[in-house]
């Protein structure tokens, strides 16, 4: 590298700024848009939530002729289009891990405590961002899921009326739009873990343990426990706001949706008291 | 200005910092002095409030630093340890510490020319060599244009004209009346940047003295004494402010008393004298007996080795 002279460094104590929570929230608009991994992961997130939705109603559409009559009966369309949201949830929650414990793993935590020292103003600022973004994909996801879905089972019928939902229908939009808010929670409730186990390693296997493996090991419980246990489960209790009609052993939908927010705003806060007290 | 007070740090048994007082004057340069492992990085750390401390307080410019309500205009600093997430652009990762304190996009082009990064400025910071690093590390900590300019050990990684250029730099800074605050475990880079010192080995304080001082001003004065009858020599000097350490078969260091005290001594008892011989060691021969400490207490697994009180004189 060529040497460098030039000096003296430009003197201009005009930009006496002041951080506020706005300028930390560009500063984390700009982190988040500046990593290729959360590009990758946010494409991701927005491809599984539309073709798990559009694979399996494709499959359904095509063998709807040769389906037996039980299998017809208990087809949901509107669980088919709302598919690709329990599976892109996983993308959306590791790059909520990744958001945080990605600055511990490379250091860049000391970078930014030196610029925000009181530390809070760094997690509003992710959380609100991160937020944002994965709502703003989200629901547009969901919404491509769901129309694109009816619109290949549109055509097949069960006794006489087309199986395809409309938007309008009862419970339809709660569980559409509500898709979208439970892949921010989500989103959230990932960034919260990662906040408090500051390592990718330890976030991801928190949340995939929380989300996806614990809740099927209440199958090894006595069945009453189990149906007792299993709803309060973040992803089971959040899930609720995508289901019509009303099953066993599941909250409300509204309910159920709240205790995922209460679990997400749990893990913030004991994030938030960790950030103020811990050295980095 | 940097103000430490009765400073002191422990992660858990550790004591990494101890109780250590010093000012940091602005207008010159001053060097933070001591082996790799002796609290550098932990002092820095803790005047950013990366950490807090176990007791005694830091403040920078007469606050703590994070009361301040812009405090990358106070400290800039660079850290020993890679700051920066690997997968950001150099630019990017200025422009995202700028907009923190609505700092504009004009100054983060200034000083990626300034630190001579323009050509690889849109690179991910991960593939930049620790020379590149560096430069990075010291254009984030001149972004605030800030008061306090705290650096641990620039010049690592950097070829003869990087480090020819922090120098320049340093003491440019100093000039225009800020305080510069700067690591190394090397007394060669400090004589030649720093003009005040502040030595630290095992956490605690050491001196805090001017460069010129450092180098020249004696820590100990002592008689080195050879004779056949060193024990019959010990008995008779014996008195309360004289000690006489054994150093080898028939080898005295005395501390105390001056070689003509000696010498009359010893003829006065018909001791027989091979060699009486004054000696100084200046601080930073203490420095380097230091520095010889702590290589033997990494090679040896002795836990507890607190030798350091005794140069600390």
């Amino acid at each position: 590298m060529s040497a460098v002279t030039t000096l003296p460094i430009p003197r201009t104590r005009a930009h006496t700024g002041r951080v506020t929570q706005p300028r930390v929230a560009l500063s984390e608009w700009t982190k988040l848009r500046t990593l290729r991994s959360t590009r990758y992961a946010l494409l991701a997130g927005v491809a599984m939530t539309i073709g798990f939705a559009v694979i399996p109603a494709l499959v359904n559409a095509n063998r709807w002729s040769t389906m037996s009559a039980v299998d017809r009966a208990g087809f949901h369309p509107l669980e088919t289009s709302l598919i690709g949201v329990t599976i892109a949830q996983l993308a959306f929650g590791v790059l909520g891990v990744l958001v945080i414990s990605g600055e511990y793993s490379t250091g860049m935590i000391r970078s930014t405590f030196a610029a925000v020292p009181k530390r809070l103003p760094v997690l509003w600022g992710k959380a609100g961002v991160f937020g944002l973004v994965t709502l703003v994909l989200a629901l547009p996801s969901t919404l491509i899921a769901f129309f694109a879905a009816q619109a290949i089972l549109s055509g097949h019928s069960l006794n006489g009326h087309d199986i395809a939902l409309s938007f309008s229908d009862p419970g339809v939009a709660r569980a559409v739009i509500g898709g979208a808010l439970y892949l921010t929670l989500i989103a959230l409730f990932g960034l919260g873990l990662g906040a408090i186990l500051r390592s990718t390693a330890g976030g991801i296997s928190a949340l995939a343990a929380i989300l996806f493996v614990l809740p099927p090991l209440t199958n090894v419980l006595p069945s009453t426990w189990g149906d007792a246990i299993s709803p309060y489960f973040p992803s089971n209790a959040g899930s609720a706001i995508m289901q019509t009609g009303n099953p066993a052993h599941t909250l409300g939908p509204w309910t159920g949706l709240g205790l995922l927010a209460g679990y997400t705003a749990l893990a913030i806060v004991i994030a938030a008291f960790q950030l103020r007290r811990r050295d980095v | 200005m940097i103000e430490a007070r009765n400073l002191t740090k422990r992660y858990g048994e550790t004591t990494a910092v101890s109780d250590l007082t010093f000012t940091v004057a602005p207008g010159i340069v001053t060097g933070f002095l001591g082996p790799n492992g002796s609290g550098k990085s932990t002092t820095m750390r803790l005047i950013l409030g990366l950490d807090a401390p176990s007791e005694g307080e830091v403040k920078v410019n007469g606050k703590r630093y994070a009361d301040f309500a812009a405090p990358l205009h106070e400290v800039g600093a660079l850290l020993e340890a890679r700051s920066v997430h690997t997968g950001r652009s150099a630019y990017n990762h200025l422009l995202a510490l700028a907009q923190t304190h609505g700092i504009p996009r004009s100054r983060v082009d200034d000083l990626i020319e300034l630190v001579g990064l323009g050509s690889v400025a849109k690179k991910r910071a991960g593939q930049f060599s620790l020379g590149m690093g560096q430069r990075l590390g010291i254009a984030a900590a001149l972004l605030g244009d800030p008061e306090v300019v705290m650096l641990d050990e620039p010049v690592n990684g950097l070829d003869p004209d990087g480090i020819r250029w922090i120098r320049d730099l340093m003491k440019t800074l100093a000039a225009e009346g800020r305080t510069v605050f700067l690591s190394s475990h090397l007394m060669s880079e400090m004589a030649l940047t720093a003009d005040h010192l502040i030595v630290i080995g095992r956490g605690r304080l050491i001196a805090d003295v001017s460069v010129y001082e450092f180098i020249h001003r004696p820590s100990k004065q002592f008689v080195v004494v050879r004779s056949p009858q060193a024990m019959q020599l010990t008995e008779v000097i014996a008195g309360p402010d004289v000690t006489a350490q054994a150093v080898g078969p028939g080898v005295l260091e005395i501390e105390g008393l001056t070689a003509e005290q000696i010498g009359t001594a010893a003829a006065a008892n018909d001791i027989v004298l091979y060699e009486l011989a004054p000696r100084q060691a200046s601080l930073e021969d203490a420095f380097m007996d230091l520095t010889r400490d702590e290589v033997e207490f990494h090679a040896s697994t002795s836990a507890h080795d607190d030798r350091e009180g005794a140069l600390a004189a």
